[in-house]
């Protein structure tokens, strides 16, 4: 029995939101859109499954998730993937004075407190986590917002625990540093 | 002795820290030098508030396009 078009028809109403979810990701909008192609494919096949049980952009997004860190599988395993990690720490060595004391000391940022508050910093994260070079953002987006395991994330990156803490290393560094201009 | 790590050392430790399970000697470090460094403070409080507002990412922007705007 084919699904109900009005189904489809919300399928395709929460297509833009996905591909924006994916591309922040993936950072490639050809892969974004394949797996974002898939999960409505999926959405449709399964709809069964989703009963109306919870929200429908969350169900999705659920799906969506598996498919981008089957993407990025794939992806790692083709030989043209650089393994070194973009830039290195001595990057962030203007930070601290030569004994290794902050030149600026980090200063308190205010909680979020609220929902228009929060919204407010979630999109500053956005938009700070977009100027990330793409593979630190996937490492990063791997590790704090899908919460892989840093071995696995090494493992699905090929590259080596220390590399990979170097890279959410510098993930980190880089996102508070954007943070602090546009958070304070 | 050295009475206290440098920051830079402990930005690596505390961002290590959200990856590994740290040692007892660097719990404690890390410890001594909160007690008397501010800013490294505030930076790990940042650290903090910055893995959980990547985990909400996905969840919350719905409701900035559809919620209700506060004036």
């Amino acid at each position: 029995m084919p699904p109900p078009p009005d189904f489809q028809a919300k399928l395709e109403g929460q297509r833009a939101y996905l591909m924006r979810y994916a591309t922040l990701q993936l950072r490639d909008a050809d892969r974004a859109e394949d797996c974002v192609q898939e999960t409505l494919l999926a959405a449709l096949a399964g709809e069964a499954g989703f009963g109306g049980r919870s929200d429908l952009r969350t169900w999705l997004t659920g799906i969506l998730k598996h498919k981008i860190v089957d993407a990025i599988r794939r992806s790692s395993r083709e030989p043209a993937v650089a393994l070194e990690p973009e830039g290195d720490e001595s990057d962030f060595d203007a930070l601290f004075d030569p004994r290794g004391h902050w030149t600026e000391a980090p200063s308190a940022w205010e909680r979020p407190d609220g929902a228009l508050e929060r919204s407010q910093f979630l999109a500053a994260l956005e938009a700070c986590l977009e100027q990330l070079p793409a593979r630190t953002a996937r490492a990063f987006m791997m590790r704090e917002h899908m919460g892989l395991e840093t071995e696995e994330i090494c493992k699905e990156l090929g590259i080596t625990s220390t590399n990979c803490w170097v890279m959410l290393y510098r993930a980190r560094m880089a996102l508070r540093l954007c943070l602090e201009q546009t958070w304070k | 002795m050295k009475m206290m790590m440098p920051c830079k050392e402990v930005t690596h430790l505390v961002s290590q820290g959200l990856d590994r399970r740290l040692g007892f000697g660097e719990r404690v470090a890390l410890r001594v030098h909160f007690a008397i460094c501010g800013g490294c403070k505030n930076f790990d409080r940042q650290m903090k508030l910055l893995r959980e507002a990547v985990r909400q990412l996905g969840e919350a922007e719905g409701s900035r396009e559809t919620g209700p705007q506060r004036t």
